[in-house]
């Protein structure tokens, strides 16, 4: 057990604030947007499944999207590429649906290690109106049973960043097998976690006496988790609309419950588990009592840092309102505006309570509107992606690349103190540098 | 349909945006969805530069197609134009866009702004960045300098012989490999020569610079790949001759100075008199013998591979095995060079067949982009980089042209580098059975027979760079490992032991740290005399130690 000494989160100072903001007013803006499309879920969802490739059907555009969103270039050849429509595939001199089966047939006769192919439609793609649907079929029959392929669209004119994910994640839903109706209750958890992370959970599950406990998407994309009216789910990442609607279109029922995001928002996502296995009070208090106890130490350097700054977010992920609502109330950050690409009320709502009365929150984009929002407020440290970043450090704010927070392992006890570190870290290097 | 998976060249609208942001005053709307505002990162990020590019983005999204793009296009224009205040704007379509067909510059035309608006035809499907780049910038000379032209066939006044000689300087762009630092050798060199510059472009000139293009007596062509157009358009309309020989290395730097000289009409001799390159004496001493007839292997855009190939044999005395380009438009340069050298042309995007090349020839040495220092970082081949693309830590803090004469200097350092690296690297495999260094040198805990790679166990999605998948070459895996050995071959001390649970969880941390978490939590369990290693243990000694 730790040595050091704990303070209780009971003494954050936002958490005397009453109310939420479950009715609170939203600035809508349907101006420019800088965000990224839903390709980019491609980067975390290509490791997370380890069996499954995606194939963007996409212009030369994506392709170079994909090289620089992902910051790096993974050094190994990816299970991922990008078939790129020509000329030719425009002027009809090229059938496209010939063109994408030999494609998919060269990327498989190389990857023979591949279990299940996404096609990836991108805008090019739907405005030229290609039915990677019926492609996916054709070559589904053509494939199985060594290969499924599916499809879903990542591109921007439809998704935003995370949403690339949900739509991933529902094209899976009706693939996966249904549960026997007399199966015992089972949990779903959905949405990419770092395998560190789902490990940590299933313990924390185990412990509580949850038996059933699967994972969408799975690390496999051949063992997919069952689903039936026996189905309790609960979302890991709060963009994933799509998914849930289709979950419950297969019967699966959602519990509600803040996301795993600080001790706060990861005893609420357990809580919901638990009451709904009837788990008793005293048993889920000391299953949690340990690892909790380690987050609060984790996060009480932090707030030292933290407490009192104030905080802008661009919106990017949609994890801004768990994230906002954490840094509030744990760490006693003050919220100047909560920008969110999407808000999900109904997912939200138990972030929406738990938000300080009066946080403002803004809904889509209108970017330059929002910088000079941002420039006037003159906060602490803004969160926005790679294309703010550097330009607001310039202007002497101090920036949180919002990348950093789908890229890293946040969930849980365990990275609550990575978390809170995570917004720390620039302000820590503020007070170093001397140049 | 062609498959991708990396690009030397993104699609001609960051060409356009390359020109952009180079320039001061100039904005640039794009009709585009709004994932494609990933460009600007190229330049925030991996060129670090402190402010926006000056793109104005409209991110259309599926419910306004069919029904008011255009409209959203118009708006966008009249906010820019507002917002920004710009010298002249040019417009265009990115891919999606292109295929919309709403006519970005008739659009912008009939909106009938008080400055001079350029409309871009940029074919997405058909063309690459650096014809885009090319393209907008004789775009925007030909709208802007244009309306200055001498009337057709009237005699070009000769000069005023009262002032110094003056030239453009064309090319240099943002993003471009050491663009910035070659300006400012070039032109000093210009300056030393009695030679004045008269407006740089694109980068950090004003649309207001490019119509004054014409005054000057003759042009710097210093990138071909995006002033080419635009300086035989010059040539043409004001009749200016431009320079045709690239400044890179001593060789050609002295060349280009008598080429220079010859066009503005002076004597090149006190220059070449005084030239303060190290690069004949340091590859001339002893120590550089070893140098002699390694055999290299060269990739980029046409101009930096071609100018590479000269300095590698005429002033390193390396073997030149291979050579090539994916700038398909400037083929015909890189394949006369390697018939000089008596080697074939590899011309290709593609670089799997890059990789394919180069694994075929194993040079000692390679020469090229960002592509080729990973195909050098698989293949455990010495490498440096002489062309874009490259990334972040290719634009330097320090002053490190590679054209002039002190250009000449840097390329001797830095091709030179990677090989000293690569003989220390013998040394070490050489001796890889020191028991620190031994691959097979796992903790004794682990117990006999645990050799597994360590790598291939890493198990959460947040990972470097050098991935762990399961296709990757045994070259790699190596790679990896030494990664791991620099972290984890500490001496062990008297450690607790760890149980298998906790090992395991061990394992899922990421390379690059674990051998951290592995020390701070064996250090935990000593100050606390435990004499196991839980799970708990490991997750309390992470909350202990924080980050
Ligand atoms: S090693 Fe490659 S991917 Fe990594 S930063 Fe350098 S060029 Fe970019
Ligand atoms: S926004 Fe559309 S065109 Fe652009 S990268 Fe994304 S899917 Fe491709």
């Amino acid at each position: 057990m730790s040595l050091i000494a704990s303070q209780p989160v009971q003494d954050v100072p936002a958490l005397q604030q009453q109310g939420g903001c479950t009715d609170a007013p939203v600035l809508r803006e349907r101006g420019q947007r800088e965000v990224f499309c839903g390709l980019t879920g491609i980067i975390w969802l290509h490791r997370k499944i380890q069996d499954a490739f995606f194939l963007i059907v996409g212009s030369r555009t994506c392709a170079h999207l994909m090289q620089s969103a992902a910051g790096v270039m993974i050094f190994a050849e990816p299970r991922f590429a990008t078939a790129v429509i020509e000329e030719r595939d425009l002027a009809g001199m090229a059938d496209v649906n010939d063109e994408l089966d030999t494609v998919v047939a060269r990327l498989l006769a190389r990857r023979p290690d591949i279990r299940m192919l996404f096609l990836v439609g991108s805008c090019p793609s739907e405005v030229i109106k290609l039915d990677l649907s019926r492609a996916a079929q054709r070559l589904s029959k053509q494939y199985l049973p060594a290969v499924r392929v599916l499809n879903y669209s990542g591109s921007g004119i439809e998704t935003t960043f995370t949403e690339g994910e949900d739509a991933c994640l529902a094209s899976l839903v009706p693939e996966l097998p249904a549960e026997s109706a007399t199966a015992a209750t089972s949990l779903l958890v959905v949405g990419a976690l770092a395998d560190v992370i789902e490990d940590q959970f299933a313990r924390l599950f185990t412990q509580l006496g949850i038996d059933t406990v699967r994972y969408l998407p799975a690390r496999r994309a051949s063992e997919l988790p069952p689903v039936g009216p026996q189905t309790r789910y609960l979302l890991a990442q709060p963009f994933l609309a799509e998914t849930a609607r289709r979950l419950e279109d297969r019967g699966a029922t959602r519990l509600a419950a803040p996301f795993p995001l600080g001790i706060e928002g990861t005893t609420g996502w357990l809580k919901a588990a638990a009451d709904e296995w009837n788990v008793a009070a005293e048993t889920f208090e000391k299953v949690i009592a340990a690892p909790r106890k380690r987050a609060e130490t984790a996060l009480v350097r932090h707030r030292e840092t933290l407490s009192g700054k104030r905080i802008f977010f661009f919106p990017d992920s949609q994890l801004e309102l768990p994230l906002a609502r954490f840094l509030a109330r744990e760490l006693g950050m003050e919220l100047v505006e909560v920008g969110t690409p999407y808000l999900h009320r109904q997912h939200l709502a138990e972030e929406l309570a738990l938000l300080p009365a009066g946080t403002s929150l803004s809904e889509g984009q209108d970017v330059d509107r929002q910088l000079d929002r941002c420039r006037a407020a003159r906060p602490d440290l803004v969160v926005a992606g790679l294309g703010l970043a550097n330009p607001l450090e310039a202007e002497g704010i101090r920036t949180k690349w919002s990348i950093e927070l789908v890229f890293t392992p946040i969930q849980g006890f365990d990275q609550a103190g990575d978390l809170a570190e995570l917004f720390a870290r620039p302000l820590n290097r503020r007070e170093r540098l001397k140049v | 349909m062609k498959l991708t998976v990396w690009t030397y060249e993104g699609p001609p609208h960051v060409g356009a945006m390359r020109i952009a942001t180079a320039m001061d005053k100039l904005h640039y709307v794009l009709h585009a969805p709004q994932g494609d505002t990933y460009a600007d990162l190229l330049f925030t990020m991996i060129e670090r530069r402190n402010k926006r590019p000056p793109v104005t983005y409209t991110t259309f999204q599926a419910r306004d197609l069919g029904s008011d793009t255009a409209e959203l296009f118009r708006s966008s224009v009249v906010d820019a134009y507002d917002r920004f205040t710009p010298q002249a704007m040019i417009v265009g379509a990115s891919c999606t866009a292109e295929l919309i067909q709403d006519d970005p510059g008739g659009l912008a035309r009939a909106i009938g702004l008080p400055i001079p608006v350029i409309p871009l035809e940029l074919p997405s499907y058909q063309r690459k960045e650096n014809w885009g780049a090319s393209e907008t910038f004789y775009q925007l000379v030909r709208a802007l300098a244009g309306p200055n032209a001498p009337t057709p066939g009237s005699e070009k006044p000769p000069r005023d012989e009262t002032r110094r000689p003056r030239c453009n300087l064309l090319g240099p762009a943002a993003l471009g490999f050491r663009h910035r630092d070659d300006v400012v050798e070039i032109t000093r060199l210009l300056a030393d020569l009695g030679v004045d510059v008269h407006v740089t472009a694109p980068l950090g000139a004003t649309p207001e610079d490019l119509t004054r293009l014409g005054e000057a007596d003759f042009n710097v062509v210093l990138y071909p790949e995006i002033a080419g157009q635009a300086a035989t358009w010059l040539k043409r309309t004001f009749k200016q001759p431009f320079t045709t020989v690239i400044p890179i290395g001593v060789g050609a730097t002295r060349e280009f100075v008598r080429e220079v000289a010859e066009l503005a009409g002076l004597d090149p001799k006190p220059q070449l008199a005084s030239e303060a390159s190290r690069l004949p004496w340091y590859s001339t001493s002893v120590d550089s013998t070893y140098l002699t007839g390694k055999r290299v292997f060269i990739f980029g855009d046409a101009t930096h591979v071609v100018a590479a190939a000269r300095v590698a044999t005429e002033e390193f005395g390396f073997d030149v095995v291979g050579l090539g380009t994916y700038a398909r438009e400037f083929a015909r340069d890189v394949r006369s060079a390697a018939e000089r050298l008596g080697v074939e042309a590899l011309i290709s995007d593609d670089y799997l067949e890059v990789e394919e090349k180069v694994a075929e020839l194993r040079p000692e040495l390679l020469l090229g982009t960002q592509m080729e220092r990973h195909i050098a970082k698989r293949l455990g081949i010495p490498c440096a980089l002489i062309s874009a693309p490259v990334h972040v830590h290719d634009f330097p803090a320090r002053y490190s042209p590679q054209m002039g004469f002190e250009g000449a200097n840097v390329l001797f350092d830095t091709w030179v580098h990677p090989l000293m690296m690569g003989l220390e690297e013998h040394l070490l495999g050489m001796f890889r059975e020191d028991f620190e260094f031994n691959d097979d040198a796992a903790p004794s805990h682990l117990g006999a027979g645990h050799t597994a790679p360590v790598a291939a166990a890493a198990a959460t999605f947040t990972t470097p760079e050098d991935s762990q998948d399961a296709g990757q070459t045994p070259a790699a895996q190596k790679h990896e490992q030494k990664h791991e050995q620099k972290h984890e071959a500490e001496p062990q001390t008297s450690v607790a032991l760890w149980t298998e649970e906790a090992d395991r969880e061990l394992k899922k941390i990421p390379f690059f740290v674990r051998g951290k978490a592995r020390r701070n939590t064996e250090a935990f369990a000593r100050d606390r005399a435990l004499d196991r290693i839980t799970l708990e243990t490991l997750y309390d000694a992470k909350a202990h130690f924080g980050r």
